[in-house]
């Protein structure tokens, strides 16, 4: 049932650390603040996360192939599912239409978490330059912002 | 077993008893059952009685819909809204709570272990489970119906933001408690379904190979695999529809950060494979049926086997066809055009096998055989129909009308009536241990094969007429109010009525012939398959301790060389 | 004790009964939880505003139950190899162990909930914490059910039967771990 040394408490203890290390870099990747690198280290090291555990830990690389067809269909339909609907909800504009309504929300909510941004930073000032609507929506967003300024991190 | 199985258990949650040696009593043998023939005729009552529902609700709008504003029979005044709940609870209960558990959960149940030669399923506490929890979501349906505000109304597609606002559906509890109820049956379906197919795939006797299985247990197998596969997105939407309703979320609300048009991608992408979900278990009944009562092979068993899992594989590549009209991208209406034309296909060519099948044969019309063929022709209709509906160009001006109801009945009820009927009539000598009449059988069948197409071949006429779906009254429309348009509506509920009264027939033919019916032997049919080597009705544990072995494929009839015209799987060569 | 049926004890494919119907059920699983990510992630790509609210999120209450997950996954892989040397004891104590680090990541969680719901992030304050509340939550509810089983495994097999459901319940408690793995960039750091 599989190699032997494969199925060592050293070797598992061994993967969980390199499982660990992953992890921080992770984490460590977005504070370079390059999309690039984040996207890599955040999600490029989930699957390899996942493909740790999927190999050592639960064995996959000597189960037989059935399993393996099972469980790469559930994800093939899960890429087909975003296929079909992404072109109607990640996107706001397309052929002959637009989600006017999405887009007024996020106009809306773009002004708000940019006055409560600069509201965090504790400059006034800037709150009379923008756009109408923007006390409505600066009240919105300084439910949040005010929150967050006592929030922090 | 000839005794009445009163199997509808009052409590759910209890996990029961363990299984002694003893012999079981009462509550253990009929309400909190193990084994999975009692567990399947469990399933079967209560699909049946909430058939009861789901027809009378049909009765209640066809009445108001030929006569509009008349006190209907035991119903009274409809008002709109009531007319709404009964088109939405309508639709839910027949696909959920009565195709789903008679096609999948009884025959999957009665028959898998018996044809496969196994003693049981092979999670039998698990099997108990699933059938508690349909249980439940069945009382938690009907309880919907009763709340303040009544039933929800939303139809069973249950857009957003109809179904997540209670300040547009006015029935706040019925909505909540229609969504808890219908996920709490995916739930069932979900643990069920996995017995199913583990059964299947594993369980199977010594000697019998992928292709030694009959068709109807590959069916049901991919039925419920199709089921798991799908069924995921529309649970995690859900959920979320639940919180849209009870919790105040957008999920749903585009003037929120959400968006209506996901719910619906979400529904589709399992509602078009739930479908081929009930459709691939009456069509393996069929298989089964035809090759007994024409004494011949399956012809072509490992292409209807493609076909079927093709289909399944196809059938997550079309769900947007329903969405033509609901501003979904139009390129995006291109891609599952194509998809949906190329569907029809693999379903098409399933029935030309089923006729290559029937040709030459020596056919015997008994009263299964006779809902096979039914089946087929009218199934065909129901697909050619479906065309016009797949293609975007039409589909524009088909969609939400009349044709589209028509279209999904000429599929919907040979699947879940045709296909119960064909399976019921074929397998209850097995079940019961006696034959039903063969005069009610035919005469039932002529009466509800009739009046069925009395019933919807006019809908495709008020299709063409334009008239749209789910409206109380089309006498306030002047184009629909035509007097011939509303003639053609009397006729459907004529129909109907009619429909309704030959199933009296059928109810007292079952019920009768399990008491007072002719005994039969263990094999009435001279079929095949491992079923018919065991007792009418099985012993505990099916084969009397002798475990069949199989030898050959379960279609070897007029071999020949032969002195019989059958061969039975575990016969030794 | 309850008797198994034939049925049970057979398999045609090689892959033993309990085994194939785990496998099933994650299969199903897989495309629940897809279903609710996959939402996610196109709303949150359709959604730049959501940056503001994710800024909100706690990343080192995420990150340590990261680790708690990951630990834990480690002492149910630890216990299944514990049962393949058919040391129940061991096995069980093993499987306590991860039940304990599933309790930490909820007790975690917890607090980190109750926190940000006291800052005025509740469900319905913004779409993003909708999805927040509801993939984590449908997450947790996965991470309560595999304690349940996983204490009921354990107690079985204290007793030195049933060994091979130790593996099973592992399996199960993996995938958990693994919708994290993906959830936790998902919901932390993309922001």
């Amino acid at each position: 049932m599989g190699h032997d040394s494969n199925h060592t408490p050293a070797h598992y203890i061994r993967i969980w650390g390199v499982l660990c290390v992953l992890l921080v870099i992770s984490i460590l990747g977005p504070e370079l603040e390059i999309q690039v690198v984040t996207l890599i280290t955040a999600f490029g090291i989930a699957f390899v996360k996942a493909y740790l555990v999927i190999k050592h830990f639960m064995h996959f690389n000597t189960e037989k192939p059935i399993i393996w067809y099972m469980m790469i269909t559930g994800f093939a339909l899960m890429v087909v599912f975003v296929a079909g609907t992404a072109p109607d909800v990640h996107n706001h504009d397309g052929a002959r239409w637009s989600n006017t309504a999405s887009k007024a929300w996020i106009e809306q909510q773009m002004i708000a978490g940019e006055a409560g941004a600069e509201h965090h930073g504790g400059d006034h000032a800037a709150d009379g330059d923008h756009a109408e609507g923007d006390d409505h929506a600066h009240d919105e967003g300084a439910k949040g912002a005010d929150h967050g300024e006592a929030a922090g991190h | 077993m000839s005794e009445a199985v009163d199997a509808h258990s009052d409590a759910h949650g209890h996990d029961g008893h363990d299984h002694h040696h003893h012999e079981p009593t009462f509550t253990e043998k009929y309400i909190f059952p193990l084994d999975h023939k009692y567990i399947a005729m469990q399933y079967l009552l209560t699909g049946m009685a909430m058939a009861l529902f789901g027809g009378f609700f049909a009765y209640a709008f066809r009445m108001q819909l030929a006569w509009p504003g008349s006190d209907i029979p035991f119903f009274g005044h409809m008002s709109p809204a009531e007319y709404n709940a009964a088109v939405t609870n309508h639709g839910t209960i027949m696909i959920f709570w009565v195709a789903m558990p008679v096609l999948i959960a009884a025959f999957g149940n009665f028959l898998i272990p018996l044809m496969v030669g196994a003693d049981d399923m092979v999670f039998p506490r698990l099997n108990r489970l699933s059938y508690q929890i349909f249980l439940l979501s069945a009382i938690v349906l009907i309880a919907s119906l009763f709340v303040p505000g009544g039933g929800f109304g939303g139809a069973w597609t249950a857009y957003p933001p109809l179904s997540a606002e209670q300040t547009y559906n006015l029935t706040p509890a019925g909505s909540t408690m229609w969504l808890i109820a219908v996920a709490l049956e995916f739930v069932a379906f979900l643990i069920g379904g996995i017995n199913f197919i583990v059964t299947a795939m594993n369980a199977r006797a010594p000697g019998m190979t992928w292709k030694d299985v009959p068709m109807v247990v590959w069916m049901i197998c991919i039925a419920s695999i199709l089921f798991m596969a799908s069924v995921g997105p529309l649970i995690a939407g859900a959920v979320m529809l639940l919180f849209d309703q009870t919790m105040g979320t957008g999920f749903f609300d585009a003037n929120r950060g959400g968006d209506p048009i996901l719910w619906q991608h979400l529904f589709w992408f399992f509602g078009h494979p739930e479908v081929y979900v009930v459709l691939l278990p009456a069509t393996g009944m069929v298989a089964e049926v035809i090759t007994v009562f024409s004494r011949k092979k399956l012809f072509g068993y490992r292409l209807i086997l493609l076909t079927a899992v093709g289909t399944g594989v196809l059938s997550f590549f079309v769900w947007a066809h329903h969405q033509f009209v609901a501003g979904i991208d139009p390129r995006m209406a291109n891609v599952f055009t194509i998809t949906t034309v190329l569907i029809s296909i693999p379903i098409a060519e399933m029935m030309f096998l089923y006729i290559g099948t029937l040709y030459g044969g020596s056919i015997r019309f008994t009263t299964p055989m006779l809902w096979a063929l039914g089946f087929i022709f009218a199934f065909l209709i129901g697909g050619v129909t479906g065309i016009p509906l797949g293609a975007s160009g039409t589909d524009i001006y088909f969609h939400d009308s009349y044709f589209v109801v028509a279209h999904f009945h000429f599929t919907f009820f040979p699947i879940a009536f045709m296909g119960t009927f064909t399976g019921l009539t074929f397998w209850f000598p097995k079940m019961f241990g006696r034959m039903m009449n063969e005069t009610l059988g035919k005469i039932h069948f002529a009466g509800t094969f009739i009046s069925f197409h009395g019933i919807f071949l006019p809908l495709f006429l008020l299709g063409f007429a334009g008239q749209h779906r789910r409206i109380y009254d089309y006498t306030h429309f002047p184009e629909l109010a035509l007097s011939g348009l509303q003639d053609i509506r009397v006729m459907a509920t004529i129909s109907l009525l009619t429909l309704l009264a030959f199933q009296v027939i059928f109810v007292f033919n079952f019920f009768y012939s399990m008491f007072k019916g002719e005994k039969a032997g263990r094999n009435p049919w001279k079929s095949n398959t491992l079923e018919w080597i065991t007792p009418s009705p099985p012993g505990h544990g099916n084969f009397e301790g002798n475990f069949p072995t199989v030898y050959r494929g379960p279609y070897e009839y007029s071999v020949p060389g032969r002195d019989e015209d059958y061969w039975p799987q575990n016969e030794p060569t | 004790m309850a008797m198994k049926p034939l049925a049970n004890l057979r398999s045609a494919t090689g892959v033993s009964t309990q085994k194939l119907a785990l496998y099933w059920l994650l299969v199903s699983e897989v495309v629940i939880f897809g279903g609710v990510l996959c939402s996610y992630l196109m709303h949150r790509l359709a959604h730049p505003e959501w940056a503001f609210q994710a800024a909100h999120t706690n990343t080192m209450a995420g990150s340590i139950n990261t680790v708690v997950l990951l630990t834990s996954s480690l002492f149910a892989v630890l216990a299944h190899a514990a049962a393949e040397r058919g040391e129940g004891k061991k096995a069980a104590n093993y499987l306590y162990a991860t039940t304990a680090g599933g309790g930490l990541f909820l007790v975690i969680k917890g607090f980190e909930w109750t926190k940000e719901i006291s800052h005025g992030y509740t469900i319905s304050s913004d779409t993003f914490w909708s999805f927040y509340y509801t993939a984590a939550g449908i997450h947790a509810s996965h991470v309560v059910a595999g304690m349940l089983c996983m204490l009921w495994v354990a107690n079985t097999v204290r007793k030195d039967v049933e060994l091979h459901r130790v593996e099973i319940v592992g399996l199960y408690w993996h995938f958990v771990d693994i919708v994290w793995i993906f959830l936790f960039p998902l919901l932390y750091i993309a922001k």
